[in-house]
């Protein structure tokens, strides 16, 4: 709608451009508003639990789209892959921080103001409230006002000074807090958006895995994963480096979670950066390092065979220890070597890791992840395993589209059964294969997560904030005495602004300490 | 006493605390077959408006035999019930003892419904004199007993020792955060479903119906309970969680699926929160919105597990206590 032209009658409700504005801005402020959006937030989180996200398991959300060729470019487009990043969901937050903004922040003026003022004046009726109470005395009246100024002032209620106008009633509130309370919370909620976003854009999370013994320098290139902010500088990164000397594990050895591993604990020594001393830390479970702004955790561990691959000529093709991936919890692994270099062909090997294995009736079976028995099994390759054409290859996956499978002399694919010292010729002269040792790796990730503590700060504050706008009632008091047909009549009536509270009992016990009874406090006067 | 000597007590306990809480029901039962037919006297109910506490079960027209039957019974009902729940508690001290080392009771699903359960009759009991809880018994006990079976029946697991990454002291804060929070949200959920139910016949005056008390009552103890939850769920999720989930996987916050329903709880209860002072939300579409949030907290802790696999708070799967299980190279 747009402003109407000059000498145009406006009809009836018809808006111009700025009061659709202010009634837009009033819309979107509106308590109605935020608690849709609220609702909506709620419902758009929801697809993220279900379809993997990439943000979350990459490797589970690649899986998802090759199992489902139709609906991946849907699901693509409408960002459901990455719900947490999408435009429909940045939207619905952003919304709501503006309504937020937009609700919170002329209130708090309005507060500011409130919070200095006197009670309001007692209201001409007493008896019309829904919650009153009164009873005659013989006292005179002035005492009795005296004493309802001293019994709320002792129950933590602010009182209006008397004027003359009003000599024969006492108004008293209390709870004045908790709009503060509400204050606090809302706008924590906004600073633990501020740090949250911080992570986001200015933070990093990278991985690798380290062969003990390995020493990692923190720079881009040592990483095997790396996934950075949209702002993150690289001159970010801490100049600190470190070495796993010796990795250890408690494996169960009995009860229902026999062969479980617990009790990690990787030893390292670090420095903070090239020139530094060097200190030495347990990184474990829940015992992350850190490192000026960077921390440092352990979270995964697996086998790395060492293994020496010669040639047909007898020289040395590889030698080395290779990472295997676990594929189960007794950490029977999976790995691939390859030796590029070997003469005449190239030689790689593709197979599983036993740490303790046994044979089942002729089946192999790997029975816990403690290194009991150790066992490599391979199959050989051996033609062109696609390494010379420059394109990037996972060391975890051998390419066989230009290698054949070696066969042993009854026509079978050959494997290689091996324990730690074995070793065996390969046919047609290729060389030899020997399986020296078992080392361990640690799986490290590494990150930078700014204004983590803005974000804990924040949530820290919504908490106390909440609390107060929670517990805290506020409630306005009157007391109005006079005298009627030769007695005292005394009126008590009470309300409670935050819909919260049971104002009845609130009057009994004014009313009793009025009349000096003993005090009874009710059962909801002790919050 | 043993580790194996421990384990046996705590099922004895869940099969006596069964029981007890079994024997309860039945009592109360019977205490609500007496009252169903006596009329509710209009005085009480006119009280019951005015927002009175006094409201127990409503004032009885006649003191007849029916009525000092029905009091019986509802006292013999709740002392039941204080048994049950101490007994439950002697099972779940058994479940930690029994684990070596000895730990907190919540390393599985079995363990976790238990502790639940627990708390949501705990609560009962503690706020019964305080908000006259006396109308819900049936509900509670009936909950309880049922949410125990199925632990017993679909859920039971050995005793067994913690993952590494489950062995962390911002464990035990977060969890009874947690569970806490799960208790009073499930009793909460309950007023305001009793509240939905009145909701419909406001004014009848016979009836189990009528001994609930009334609408602005149901929705007054509905909110206090609810405001109770909600900070200590906040401080659960939002809280020692992040932090939690920083030590142990190194970033305070992952959507992973337990996450993301965990704040889809936490909204839909902030938004139960507003809707109790929006016009127009007040009273039916809040009590709504409550048991919504009781439906998500609850998909949360079981549904989830289904439905996803993603979730690094694999000590849900079944038969499993494996934490980080889902990643192949996980601890
Ligand atoms: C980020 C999303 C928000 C959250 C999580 C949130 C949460 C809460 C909570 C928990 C309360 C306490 C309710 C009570 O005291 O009974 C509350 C109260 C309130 N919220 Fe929000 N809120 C949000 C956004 C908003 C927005 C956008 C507005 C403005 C339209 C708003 C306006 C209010 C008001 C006016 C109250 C006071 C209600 C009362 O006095 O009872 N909130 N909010």
């Amino acid at each position: 709608m747009s402003a109407p032209p000059e000498g145009h009658e406006r009809r009836p409700g018809e808006l111009n451009l700025r009061e659709l504005g202010r009634w837009l801005w009033r819309q979107l402020t509106s308590m109605r508003t935020a608690l849709i959006l609220l609702l909506l937030l709620a419902l758009a989180a929801v697809p993220g639990s279900i379809i993997p996200q990439k943000g979350v398991d990459a490797l589970k959300t690649s899986n998802w789209q090759d199992q489902h060729p139709k609906l991946t470019p849907i699901y693509e487009r409408l960002g459901l892959f990455a719900v947490y990043d999408s435009p429909w969901f940045s939207a619905i937050y952003l919304l709501l921080v503006i309504s937020l903004v937009g609700c919170i922040v002329p209130r708090t003026w309005v507060y500011a103001r409130a919070i200095r003022a006197d009670p309001p004046a007692a209201p001409r009726n007493l008896s019309r409230l829904p919650d009153h109470a009164s009873y005659d005395t013989d006292e005179p009246v002035d005492e009795v006002l005296a004493r309802a100024r001293v019994v709320l002032r002792a129950k933590g209620y602010r009182v209006r000074a008397p004027s003359g106008a009003e000599d024969d009633a006492v108004s008293a509130e209390r709870g004045y807090l908790r709009e503060v309370g509400n204050l606090v919370f809302h706008l924590s909620v906004l600073v633990v958006l501020v740090g949250f976003a911080m992570g986001g854009l200015f933070g990093y999370k990278g991985g690798v895995i380290l062969v003990v013994g390995d020493t990692f320098a923190n720079t881009l290139t040592q990483y095997d994963d790396f996934v950075p902010g949209k702002l993150f500088d690289a001159a970010d990164l801490d100049p600190f480096s470190f070495v796993v000397d010796h990795f250890q594990v408690d494996w169960l050895k009995s009860g229902p979670r026999q062969g479980m591993a617990r009790g990690f604990d990787a030893q390292l020594r670090y420095k903070e950066s090239p020139g530094a001393a060097e200190k030495s830390y347990d990184l474990r479970v829940n015992h992350p390092l850190t490192v000026g702004n960077t921390e440092v955790f352990l979270i995964g561990h697996g086998y790395a065979p060492v293994v020496t691959i010669r040639d047909g000529e007898g020289n040395i093709a590889f030698r080395g220890p290779t990472v295997f991936l676990p594929q189960d919890q007794s950490f029977l692994s999976f790995g691939v070597i390859k030796a590029p270099f070997a003469k005449p062909a190239q030689i790689g090997l593709e197979g599983l890791f036993y740490p303790t294995f046994i044979n089942l009736n002729g089946d192999p079976v790997n029975v816990m992840g403690d290194l009991k028995n150790p066992k490599l099994s391979m199959l050989v390759y051996t033609g062109d395993l696609g390494l010379n054409d420059g394109s990037p290859q996972s060391v975890y996956v051998l390419n066989k589209a230009g290698t054949q499978q070696v066969k042993n002399d009854k026509g079978k694919p050959l494997r290689l059964d091996l324990s730690i010292g074995d070793k065996i010729k390969l046919p047609n002269g290729m060389g030899t294969v020997s399986f020296d040792d078992v080392v361990r790796w640690n799986r490290i990730q590494i990150s930078q997560t700014p204004g983590k503590r803005i974000a804990l700060g924040g949530v820290v504050l919504a908490l106390i904030g909440l609390l107060g706008s929670l517990f805290i009632r506020p409630r306005r008091t009157w007391v109005r005495v006079r005298r009627e047909g030769g007695v005292t009549l005394v009126e008590v009536a009470a309300l409670d602004r935050s819909g919260g509270g049971d104002v009845s009992v609130v009057i009994s016990n004014i009313v009793s300490a009025l009349r000096g009874d003993p005090q009874k406090p009710g059962p909801e006067e002790k919050s | 006493m043993t580790d194996a000597a421990w384990e046996t007590l705590s099922n004895q306990a869940v099969a006596a605390c069964g029981v007890m809480y079994f024997l309860a029901l039945l009592a109360h039962l019977v205490e609500w077959s007496s009252l169903r037919n006596l009329p509710v006297h209009a005085e009480s109910v006119s009280a019951a408006e005015a927002g009175s506490v006094a409201v127990v079960t409503g004032g009885p027209v006649a003191d007849g035999p029916a009525v000092r039957r029905a009091e019986v019974f509802g006292r013999l009902g709740f002392l039941l019930t204080i048994i049950a729940v101490s007994v439950h508690a002697i099972a779940l001290v058994g479940r930690g003892m029994a684990a070596d080392p000895n730990r907190v009771p919540w390393g599985n699903m079995y363990e976790f419904t238990l502790s639940g359960t627990f708390v949501v009759a705990l609560f009962y009991v503690v706020l019964h004199g305080r908000f006259a809880l006396q109308w819900m018994a049936p509900v509670v006990v009936g909950l309880v007993l049922t949410l125990l079976m199925v632990a017993v029946i679909w859920l039971y697991d050995p005793v067994a020792p913690l993952t590494e990454a489950l062995n962390s002291y911002w464990l035990v804060i977060h969890v009874v955060s947690a569970i806490l929070a799960t208790g009073a949200f499930t009793l909460g959920g309950i007023v305001s479903a009793v509240y939905l139910i009145k909701a419909r016949r406001p004014d009848t005056t016979t009836g189990l119906l009528a001994r609930v008390p009334a609408l602005p009552v149901l929705d007054r103890i509905a909110y206090r309970i609810h405001a109770f939850g909600f900070p200590v769920w906040t401080f659960a999720v939002l809280i020692t969680g992040p932090v939690w989930a920083h030590q142990a996987w190194s970033s305070y916050w992952n959507w992973d699926p337990k996450e993301v329903w965990a704040f889809i709880t936490w909204v839909v209860y902030a938004a139960y929160l507003h809707a109790r002072s929006t016009a127009g939300w007040k009273g039916r579409n809040a009590a709504l919105l409550a048991l919504l949030g009781v439906a998500t907290l609850w998909f949360n802790f079981i549904g989830i597990n289904y439905f996803s696999t993603t979730s690094q708070h694999s000590y849900a799967s079944v038969g499993e206590v494996q934490d980080e299980g889902s990643s192949s190279v996980g601890l």
